[in-house]
């Protein structure tokens, strides 16, 4: 690999060394082992993370459990979505937030006009996004990367400005009175935001257990192997675009489950809500944190939802800050903060000039040995 | 029916105007497209850029009534030449800041296009927060540009039709193809063109063949930057407004239209850019205009459903073809 | 890299563990509960927060209001009152506007600083995502700005407004309009967002039920590119253009009619009523242009009260008085009135609304029992040479030119 010359560059290294001890202690470690550190994990998220000592310094300018809710939820769970699509089939998608939108607005749109059942509706929103992101994929999933990102960008714009000029699902006035979740023996209430923040840490979680699922069947071995070479795959007999459109389905579900559960949250819905700009978000914290890799997936997703709110004290200038900062991070560390191994050996299979960016979204076929054995 | 035909002639001057606009900008991502099969989000910026550097022109040389004759040839000379100056520095500095690095290591496009976007964002707010401020001196958080100098007489010189003609209009559609031809022979008929034309090609080729590839992409972000800018006097000239967000939506428009004129393709995104700005200006009166841009989209992906590689097809090699 | 799959069952089970366990710590987390209403009777200070749009796009109409609140609460505390007004920095809530943040502000409003009362949300969407979490928390909110006539339809008992809403801009503008220039043919403007929708639609209405063949047309904010509407009211030449949106638009809006050679009378609303309007259309093609507002801004020279105002204002803050910075100072002064009367609960100052009534600087202030305010006059202004000046009520003014 070039590159590791320039001192800014350097400074990551630490970070790196970390990520590759912890991984080689992780690969290492017994079955029972892991299963702590999951429980560990998931206890963490529940008790420690939401308490008030953490708020005081995680969030002074906001409320920590609502925010934590969203953005910080909203964005890992639509981070684990688009992380399927881009981090794992490779496929450039820069209109993620149209299945954000779909499933926030089925839940709205069923809730409020015919009172349906909140899990029930959250269902039928699944499955229309699932739906709509067939829909979409089926005419553009042929057409070459950077296509597919105009057309997925136009989409998204296309659902925004669809909802925004439909009166039957409220046109610019949006939605109010989004139904709340229903459970035995919990309430929903807009006075208490606790009982949402362990339905986020649930379906979280769902998400990650899906796509982890998923990322080690034959289906994610599939999604590697377009992602490295279509052609190739394509010769070694994967159906590549059924595995590109599944890769879509399975993103737009998980978008819109997250939409469906931050709409009863918010209680209101606005198509203004869905700009680019939030596609473009969540792309980056999937980039930034490590395309391909969940756990960097979910970092990338916590730190761009949590800094901008953090840093509300520098107020104007967060956005200025926040481009800045992925250009940095672009140019020197483009892997991301906690890359997977192999999407890190996919990046620096790259020909150093012109090659890789002249190339698609991924470059060679080579693999590290360690990834060929298991 | 009536309706549409007292629309259609004054639709088509305005289609056509802001086609012209869309081109120009559309050329900067076809020539960075061809050359680096990427995605330079940031030009919107670039072309935004180039707008304010007009408003600065015409403030620094007073105009405070409309101009004509020599002295609205010589003061549109100036604009555009420091306009073009300062769009084409701001894409070499994005060049050397945001995608250098990133070339010289190898970076994934994906990490190129969140660097693009990164660029994009900070180019924007680096307008709103620094120069409205204090380059412009407005002050608690005016986002729009107050006060524009007006310096060309908007009464009609002429019609056809029921479309009245006036001399914006045409200044920006002749611009527009004057830049497009000059850049045309400058690719297709000079060293440095056949430099930029074979790195498109193949760049491993070009480099065997004696190219100096960094240069070749530096040209290439000055031309495409410096046509942007002209597009940015144009945009002045005709809309008399700028906001630190303006980009955003030519620029997408822009890359709608270089697609659709198939990408990396010059003659293409002029192309692209007129069928795109007539598209939304006669569909406006059908639709109204609240979906112009949903049918702009739909337009692209109809065209890239059963003509993939554009109108007139890809690649800045086969320009000439 | 893993090299074992864990079973999807045993994860699950994981998790309910994990659940299980979280409902025995749930007090942790649970830190937003304690809800509202206020400290308790005798504190020697209460707090009163400010929420809108304080840095985004829209930042200057919530400004002003804000700066009246200020104005307001300093000159309280000045006199050294037995409860004082804690108005501080911190309680000045920053949604820039967006509905999916702004729940997050209250709730800390509510749970952590333990606001009484609240003035804003500034805008009519951020209203709709709070309002109910306000009033479910027993928080007596005062806007200065949101008029979407809709937020009083929903019910809440803690919200109010001392502006009038949209469906009074709408006829007072068309009554005002009738009278001055008798149109026959109007051509009803708007956007694609929801203030611009809203107060369109009901000019729209107003004017068709004074007889008047109305056509409407639809621009996308987003777009640079107004022509399709000037193209249409050449084809449709209208004795009047009416336009419901911000001055962003309404300025952009303004000077492609004129340049299409449309020129037709052009009137608009509230969100238009700024400087921007006249410099973003050119102050020629503004000149004449008529706007109605709910609110009174003192522009030019004014007499009595507003001029008291307009003076303090000018010291304070170095700057004229502009929109909405009068209803700003009226909405505070409800609350100074009411923990004046010995009210520092949300729920006592929540009665105390219900009954107040006192001569604001920009209207009489007395609450409906849905929250609206009483008076509901729309005042109408006009660009002359440039300049943004009042004519006066709606309902006496005189058209000039």
């Amino acid at each position: 690999m070039t590159g590791n010359k320039s001192p800014l560059r350097r400074a990551f290294a630490p970070i790196g060394a970390f990520n590759d001890k912890m991984r080689d202690w992780w690969e290492g470690a017994n079955l029972w082992v892991r299963w702590a550190v999951y429980l560990l994990l998931i206890i963490f998220a529940l008790t420690l993370l939401p308490s008030p000592q953490f708020a005081t310094f995680m969030m002074p300018g906001s409320d920590w459990v609502s925010t934590l809710i969203h953005p910080i939820g909203t964005f890992i769970l639509l981070a684990i979505g688009l992380n399927v699509v881009v981090g794992q089939a490779g496929l450039l998608d820069l209109g993620y937030v149209a299945f954000f939108a779909i499933g926030g607005y089925s839940l709205a749109y069923f809730g409020t006009k015919y009172g349906w059942n909140f899990w029930a509706t959250v269902v039928v929103g699944i499955l229309l996004t699932g739906v709509s992101g067939i829909i979409l994929g089926a005419p553009t999933l042929r057409l070459r990367g950077d296509y597919l990102a105009i057309v997925t960008l136009g989409f998204g714009e296309i659902v925004r400005i669809t909802a925004n000029n439909t009166d039957e699902i409220g046109g610019a006035r949006g939605i109010t009175g989004v139904p709340h979740p229903t459970l035995p023996g919990v309430e929903f209430t807009l006075r208490d935001a606790a009982p949402y923040y362990y339905l986020m840490v649930g379906a979280i979680v769902l998400v990650i257990i899906l796509s982890r699922r998923v990322e080690k069947s034959r289906v994610g071995r599939a999604w590697a192997a377009i992602r490295e070479d279509e052609d190739a795959a394509e010769l070694m007999g994967v159906p590549t675009f059924k595995f590109k459109l599944l890769a879509f389905a399975m993103g737009a579900v998980i978008g819109g489950f997250g939409g469906a559960i931050w709409a009863s949250k918010v209680s209101f819905i606005e198509p203004g809500n869905f700009p680019f700009i939030l596609s473009a978000t969540i792309l980056a914290a999937v980039v930034l944190g490590g395309s391909g890799n969940l756990p960097g997936v979910i970092v990338g997703a916590f730190l761009i939802a949590w800094l901008p709110e953090r840093l509300r004290f520098i107020n104007e200038y967060r956005i200025l800050i926040f481009g800045a900062a992925l250009v940095l991070m672009m140019a020197f560390r483009p892997e991301g903060l906690l890359p997977s191994r192999r999407r890190r050996a996919e990046l620096a299979e790259g020909t150093g000039g012109m090659g890789s960016m002249g190339a698609e979204v991924a470059t060679q076929t080579t693999v590290e040995p360690s990834e060929v054995s298991k | 029916m009536d309706n549409f035909l007292g629309q259609f002639g004054p639709a088509t001057v305005g289609g056509l105007a802001i086609g012209s606009i869309y081109a120009l900008v559309a050329l900067g991502y076809t020539m960075v497209y061809g050359v680096l099969r990427l995605i330079n989000f940031a030009h919107s910026e670039v072309f935004t850029i180039g707008g304010f550097a007009a408003v600065g022109v015409f403030l620094m040389v007073g105009v405070s009534a409309p101009v004509g004759g020599f002295a609205l040839i010589g003061l549109l000379l100036l604009t555009v030449l420091v306009a073009m100056a300062a769009s084409g520095g701001t894409a070499l500095l994005l060049e050397q800041v945001a995608y250098r690095p990133l070339r010289k290591h190898g970076s994934s496009r994906l990490a190129a296009l969140i660097s693009a976007i990164g660029a994009s964002l900070f180019l924007q707010e680096l307008i709103k927060l620094v120069i409205i401020p204090h380059v412009f001196g407005q002050s608690n958080g005016a986002i729009q540009l107050q006060n524009m100098p007006r310096v060309i007489d908007k009464t009609p010189l002429f019609s056809i039709g029921n479309a009245p003609i006036r001399l914006d209009h045409v200044i920006i559609v002749v611009a527009a193809v004057i830049m497009m031809v000059l850049l045309d022979r400058l690719v297709n008929g000079t060293r440095v063109g056949r430099g930029i034309r074979a790195t498109a090609q193949d760049p491993e080729a070009a480099v065997l063949m004696g190219v100096n590839i960094d240069k070749v992409v530096r040209t290439t972000f000055l031309l495409g930057g410096a046509m942007a800018g002209v597009a940015g006097v144009l945009y002045l000239l005709y809309f008399e407004n700028l906001d630190y967000r303006v980009g955003f939506v030519v620029g997408i428009k822009a890359f709608t239209a270089a697609v659709l004129g198939g990408i990396g393709n010059l003659r293409g995104a002029l192309l692209g850019g007129f069928v795109l700005g007539l598209v939304e200006s006669w569909s406006s009166i059908f639709l109204g205009a609240e979906w112009s841009e949903v049918t702009a989209f739909v337009v692209l992906v109809l065209v890239l459903m059963f003509r993939p590689t554009g109108i007139l097809g890809e690649s800045l090699q086969r320009a000439r073809a | 890299m893993a090299a074992l799959r864990p079973k999807i069952t045993r994860l699950t089970g994981v998790l309910a563990t994990g659940m299980a366990l979280s409902l025995a710590l749930a007090g942790c987390a649970g830190n937003s509960s304690d809800g509202g209403g206020g400290t308790g009777g005798n504190a020697s200070s209460i707090k009163i927060g400010f929420m809108g749009d304080l840095t985004g796009e829209n930042s200057g109409i919530v400004i002003p209001p804000l700066n009246g609140a200020i104005l307001a609460f300093e000159e309280y505390n000045a006199k050294n009152p037995k409860v004082k007004i804690d108005f501080n920095k911190d309680l000045h809530y920053d949604s820039q506007g967006k509905s999916d943040i702004a729940p997050n502000l209250v709730t800390k409003a509510i749970s952590q600083d333990k606001v009484t009362g609240l003035i804003g949300p500034a805008f009519s969407g951020e209203s709709k995502s709070v309002g109910k979490q306000l009033d479910e928390n027993k928080i007596p909110s005062v806007s200065p700005s949101a008029t979407n006539p809709g937020l009083a339809q929903n019910g809440w008992k803690y919200w109010h407004r001392v502006v009038a809403n949209d469906n009074d801009q709408g006829p007072g503008i068309a009554d005002f309009m009738m009278r001055a220039k008798s149109p026959k043919k109007v051509l009803v403007v708007s956007d694609d967002q929801e203030y611009s929708i809203g107060l369109a639609e009901a000019l729209a209405k107003a004017f068709k039920d004074k007889g008047t063949t109305v056509e409407t047309d639809k621009f996308s904010k987003d777009s640079p590119n107004y022509n399709p509407t000037a193209n249409k009211a050449t084809a449709f030449q209208p004795d009047l253009i009416a336009f419901g949106g911000y001055y962003a638009q309404g300025g952009k809006l303004l000077k492609q009619l004129r340049d299409a050679g449309v020129k037709a009378p052009f009137v608009t609303g509230d969100g238009s009523l700024d400087a921007g309007l006249v410099s973003g259309a050119g102050a020629q093609n503004a000149e004449g242009a008529v706007i109605g507002c709910p609110c009174k801004i003192p522009f030019g020279s004014v007499t009595g009260p507003l001029k008291d105002f307009k003076d303090k204002y000018k010291a304070r803050f170095n700057t004229d008085p502009q929109i909405y910075a009068a209803e700003g100072y009226d909405a505070a002064t409800a609350f100074i009135k009411a923990v004046e009367a010995g009210k520092t609960s949300g729920d006592d100052i929540n009665e105390f609304l219900k009954t107040l009534s006192f001569e604001g600087v920009s209207k009489p202030i007395k609450f409906k029992d849905n929250g609206e305010p009483q008076a509901n006059s729309i005042f109408v202004y006009q660009v002359k040479a440039g300049q943004i000046g009042l004519l006066g009520d709606s309902t006496q003014a005189k058209l000039e030119g």
